[in-house]
């Protein structure tokens, strides 16, 4: 299990440079030279020399990369042109209200999630079953940001229950997840962030419970007089690491795929961050706006990996 | 990417299996199945009936998709002379959903076909090579895998800048990575059984060992993988429009429509919601009819 862990430690490094050096590259898939964004259009090839040497640009592409690798190390991710603001500052500033969306509709997807999946594997091909299957297709097959749009229309143009967009009068400053007009925010956009996962968690729930419900154990449970209840409670216990795994990567995913829900609701975090610099062509920003994400995505997914390992060491891993 | 590509077998029930009363081939089989799977019939005549209405858009007796009017912005539906109501420029809603048909379905159809081809042929050939051309494609995919759909198509198409042609360049490169997995993994299989050895010892070439014996192995599985990606291509190339990625307007296209039809949500929300119901109906059938084939095709992932 040590080599294991070693391994898949070691195997996250050369993964975590090719995410740099794709990064990197984002510049360069840019239509034009990096220069002529920050350059006016008659600049003197004098100008044009001094500045390409002024921002290492003269040099050639790997030293560049390396460069920037090491900049970006230490924390220098350039600043935004937008802004004139460090990107860093930009991107852990909005980092913090992307992790609280995330993670309230991962743990409510999960809740709802495990309960309705558990139902249906136990109740197999009854009118739960195929309610909550349908109900998971579903999840995946929706745009999510339209349903986005549609629970707006619904709750806050219709019904005027609850607040559109934003985190409330305060801003980001001034959110507290313990407020109740911090929950009346959240409400919509974790109900649309959590549709995704809501739908693949309830699909893992679901075969996860009814392959352990198949095995010899249960029948060994129920022959020595087990109640249902008690039947259930040891297959959920069986089932509930694989879930929880897919759970964590589920955070991950929607902690890189949070910007078209943030845009809806002009949630301040990465993904709005995002829109911004795509509408404003901050390149600086955008790259590492994606830079952070993925480097986060590579990390949770190495945590879950960890953690699947260290509660359940059956698990046989390439 | 896997995340969205999950089965949804029990959905519809066992189909109820032929009786076998001579031996059949794999693909006689595959198309018997499917005739007694009403479920996957059904949503495969909605796709059709959706690819016909759309490849007809132009000689439908339809209003000017782009023909705008200013007295007759956002009319609700029903509106004498438009059935489903008008947008912020006063232009049909009917013909601009059935022409945006048109973009939404070739950015969900193209990506996936380009990355099958390229990112199969990939898998093939790292898992009929193995060693060390296998390693350097397959890190160079698992470094794409780092990110998220969405994030990897944002990324790309952020930095190119919008329109449909790097739209579609970023959707198929978001799709190469997990089509290319698949062929490997069924390459790889193959590559091993007794049969492609005795092709090996009787002389055949390489490129006759993947033509012959490759191929008709790992085509299933890598193709009832990417009918499984065409719901997800829609999806995340709805989305790019929305952002502003994608088409460009006034070209009507379904993300496109929903990004700019928002800022009317106050005044006529059921019309701003109907971009929305057509990429839902699009991208439900083909995730059934995905899983509907990846049953018929008994093919486990």
């Amino acid at each position: 299990m040590i080599s294991y862990i070693i391994h898949r430690v070691l195997y996250a490094i050369p993964i975590s440079l090719g995410v740099t050096m794709f990064c990197f590259a984002l510049v360069y898939m840019a239509p034009g030279d990096p220069l002529t964004r920050l350059l006016p259009d008659d600049a003197s090839p004098e100008v044009i020399a001094m500045m390409k040497k002024a921002y290492g640009l003269d040099k050639p592409i790997p030293i560049q990369y390396f460069v920037w690798l090491g900049n970006a190390l230490s924390g220098d991710l350039g600043t935004s042109i937008q802004t004139n603001r460090p990107v860093l500052d930009e991107v852990s500033k909005a980092l913090v209200n992307t992790i609280i969306l995330s993670a309230v509709s991962v743990v409510v997807a999960f809740s709802v999630a495990f309960i309705l999946g558990t139902l249906a594997a136990y109740y197999n091909g009854s009118a739960v079953d195929r309610l909550a299957t349908g109900f998971s297709v579903l999840g995946v097959s929706v745009p999510n940001y339209w349903f986005g749009i549609v629970l707006i229309i619904l709750f806050s143009v219709q019904l005027r229950w609850l607040p559109a967009t934003g985190m409330g009068p305060g801003g980001s400053g001034s959110f507290s997840l313990f407020s109740l007009d911090g929950l009346r925010h959240l409400v919509l956009p974790v109900i649309t962030m959590a549709l995704i996962p809501l739908g693949i968690i309830m699909r893992t729930t679901r075969s996860a419970v009814s392959e352990v419900l198949g095995q010899d154990f249960v029948q060994t449970l129920r022959a020595k007089g087990l109640n249902e209840w008690a039947v259930v409670k040891h297959a959920v216990r069986n089932a509930l690491p694989g879930v929880l795994a897919v759970m964590g990567l589920q955070f991950g995913y929607l902690m890189g795929g949070s910007i078209l829900v943030e845009t809806i609701f002009t949630w301040p975090g990465t993904g709005s961050l995002l829109n911004q610099a795509i509408l404003n062509r901050d390149i600086p920003v955008l790259q590492g706006t994606i830079l952070v994400l993925a480097l986060i995505f590579v990390a949770t997914n190495l945590i879950v990996d960890l953690l699947q390992t260290a509660v359940d060491p059956r698990i046989k891993r390439n | 990417m896997t995340d969205t590509n999950i089965s949804f077998a029990t959905a519809k029930g066992a189909a109820s299996e032929p009786q076998q009363d001579r031996v059949r081939s794999y693909w006689q089989l595959v198309r018997l199945r499917l005739r007694y799977d009403k479920v996957t019939l059904f949503f495969g005549m909605i796709i059709v009936a959706i690819v016909l209405i759309a490849l007809l858009a132009p000689i439908l007796p339809l209003r000017d998709p782009l023909e705008t009017s200013m007295i007759n912005r956002l009319k609700p539906i029903g509106h004498e002379g438009f059935i489903l109501g008008t947008d912020e420029l006063g232009r049909d809603m009917l013909s601009r959903i059935i022409w945006g048909g048109r973009s939404s379905l070739l950015m969900g159809l193209l990506p996936v076909a380009l990355a099958l081809l390229i990112g199969g042929g990939l898998g093939v050939i790292a898992g009929f090579m193995g060693g060390t051309v296998n390693m350097m494609i397959m890190r160079v995919m698992d470094v794409f895998y780092a990110f998220p759909s969405i994030l990897l198509a944002v990324a790309i198409s952020g930095a190119m800048g919008g329109g449909m042609l790097n739209g579609l360049i970023s959707l198929t490169v978001v799709f190469i990575p997990p089509l290319c997995r698949v062929a490997e993994t069924a390459t790889t299989q193959v590559r091993g059984l007794d049969f492609v050895e005795a092709a090996r010892a009787s002389g055949a070439g390489s490129a006759s060992i993947i033509g012959t014996h490759i191929l008709g192995n790992v085509l299933a599985p890598v193709f009832v993988y990417a009918s499984g990606m065409v719901s997800v291509s829609i999806l995340v190339a709805s989305g790019l429009s929305f952002l502003g990625l994608g088409v460009a307007p006034p070209t009507p296209d379904w993300g496109l429509m929903l990004s700019t039809l928002r800022q009317a949500i106050y005044v006529n929300p059921i019309v701003c919601a109907l971009p929305g119901i057509a990429i839902l109906i699009t991208s439900l059938s083909f995730n059934m009819l995905s899983d509907g084939l990846r049953q018929a095709m008994d093919v486990k992932m």
